[in-house]
């Protein structure tokens, strides 16, 4: 792939009457929705709700059983549509190669398509791993770091792609708060950088409320509701209540 | 369909698990399809192939001399008494000559590395797929094919021939040996390797490295295919690399009977 194939522009993506079903079990029961080019969008819901399903759909991994998926109008199911724009993902296990060090890690894309001699890689993965607090790290192997170090990772490979279109799969699962707060700055400051679009699937209330332009949230393999943070909060849909004011009773006082 | 079909298999309806080994078949087709078609970038992925053949003649070499030894050793064992007494053992070497370069390096060797290699591919590709990191590489554009299989494909094909070239000459000073020094055998080291040299042609033995390669060619390709369409966690990828070595060593059989039937055909 050379960058005369890349489209200039960030991509906005559309999904429609999105269905996917596993056997019996329908995870996608037609979701709808519409991200713009360079915005911060979050897909909410519980566990279970279908969101990485929806997540791997949009980069191309699932084919949906009926619906579309299209970016800048043109469906991704064509390879060729997919050849013309820079997409990354940041998986929720990161999915980091754990035969290849960190720095191979974060230069595979430039290595494996050949896009720029060995030591401008190097130079890259460098600059990439110093963006997210990891400078220094190259020869160290994944299963050495910690999980928030190995979520950074992914997202420094994930950023050498320059990508147009970004998606995380639950970035904070599984990180301390603290952490979980840095990952979140990393997403905002990433979408305000670079402008690339941006779709993060969580169930982190906290996350969503702090980065995103707009929320989505998806309950039971449907969207019940799109809108900013405020809009979300200000919604009377029960569903969209108990799921954004859920909090853990004060058990002990009882 | 695939998922489908896989959830609603049981052991006991037959129907089901007869597709499911035609589709397995026809899908181990297109990946080799696909691995051919993707040789002209092998020379990308030339560091990957070293590195497999290294981890192959590693974990393989001291085996195969130990293996071999031994199968030479056994044939000579069982054969030759029953040769000393009709009075025909100076064709002892001949016979253990042929039978280790046309039969047995090939078939055990083969064996051995679906055993050790096979299932090394199997659980290192069914792990990347259960952890999603084939998913990772196919975000990236990166076709698994080209980056996980063909390598591998090409180190196998490589290593096992040169595997059985190691083996035959082990196999043979393993049949002089218990020759020489079996008393009921009393075949010595001259009159042994006498034989073996009138008998045995370089046709017998590249006859052997073809068999090798052919079934090189099935371990890697069976035990590519089987790690990826892993499924499950650390069960589902114990489960392929079982099914990975069982397949093989079936296949391998098989095959030996059709390639034999080939080549003494082709030499009549």
């Amino acid at each position: 792939m050379t960058d005369a194939q890349i489209h200039p522009e960030n991509a906005g993506v559309e999904v429609l009457d999105l269905h996917k079903s596993f056997g019996p079990n329908e995870v996608l029961k037609g979701v709808s929705f519409q991200v713009k080019p360079g915005e911060l969008f979050v897909i909410m819901g519980p566990s279970g709700s279908g969101k990485s399903v929806l997540l791997k759909h949009v980069i191309g991994l699932l084919k949906p059983d009926s619906g579309q998926i299209l970016i800048d109008g043109k469906s991704i199911q064509d390879p060729a549509v997919r050849g013309q724009y820079r997409m990354a993902m940041v998986f929720q296990s990161s999915a980091l190669l754990t035969s290849l060090t960190v720095g191979e890690n974060v230069g595979l894309y430039l290595t494996e398509h050949q896009l720029k001699p060995p030591a401008e890689i190097a130079a890259i993965v460098s600059a990439n791993l110093q963006a997210v607090g990891l400078q220094g790290l190259e020869d160290r192997m994944p299963n050495e770091l910690s999980g928030g170090m190995q979520k950074r990772v992914a997202i420094a490979r994930a950023l050498v792609v320059e990508p147009q279109l970004i998606l995380f799969d639950e970035p904070t699962s599984e990180l301390d708060p603290i952490m979980a707060v840095t990952i979140g700055q990393e997403i905002f400051q990433l979408n305000k950088r670079t402008h690339a679009t941006v779709l993060v699937v969580s169930h982190d209330r906290d996350l969503a409320f702090s980065i995103a332009d707009r929320i989505a949230i998806l309950s039971e393999g449907r969207i019940i509701f799109i809108g900013s943070p405020a809009e979300v909060r200000r919604n009377h849909d029960p569903r969209i209540q108990e799921f954004v004011h859920a909090e853990i009773s004060p058990l002990k006082s009882n | 369909m695939l998922p489908r079909l896989r959830g609603g298999l049981r052991q006991k309806n037959g129907r089901y698990a007869q597709i499911l080994m035609y589709k397995n078949i026809g899908e181990i087709l297109i990946l080799f399809w696909q691995t051919l078609r993707s040789l002209h970038l092998l020379w990308r992925q030339r560091q990957k192939v070293f590195d497999q053949l290294f981890e192959i003649g590693n974990a393989s070499l001291f085996m195969v001399c130990i293996l071999s030894l031994f199968i030479g050793g056994v044939i000579a064992l069982q054969t030759g008494p029953i040769l000393v007494e009709r009075g025909i053992s100076s064709v002892l070497g001949g016979m253990i000559g042929l039978s280790m370069c046309k039969e047995f390096a090939p078939v055990m060797m083969a064996i051995l590395v679906a055993g050790r290699i096979g299932s090394a591919m199997s659980a290192e590709i069914g792990s990347m797929r259960v952890y999603q990191e084939i998913d990772a590489l196919q975000t990236m554009n990166i076709d698994p094919v080209r980056y996980l299989v063909l390598p591998r494909m090409v180190a196998i094909a490589l290593a096992l021939p040169a595997l059985v070239i190691f083996s035959i000459p082990v196999g043979w000073l393993g049949g002089a040996l218990v020759c020489d020094f079996n008393r009921k055998i009393a075949v010595n080291f001259d009159l042994y390797f006498q034989n073996l040299r009138d008998v045995v042609e370089v046709g017998d033995v590249c006859n052997g490295l073809f068999k090798s390669f052919v079934f090189a060619l099935a371990v890697g390709i069976i035990s590519c295919h089987q790690g990826l369409i892993t499924r499950g966690g650390p069960r589902g990828i114990g489960r392929s690399v079982t099914k990975a070595v069982v397949n093989s060593i079936v296949v391998i059989l098989i095959l030996d009977y059709f390639l034999t039937r080939f080549l003494l055909y082709i030499h009549r």
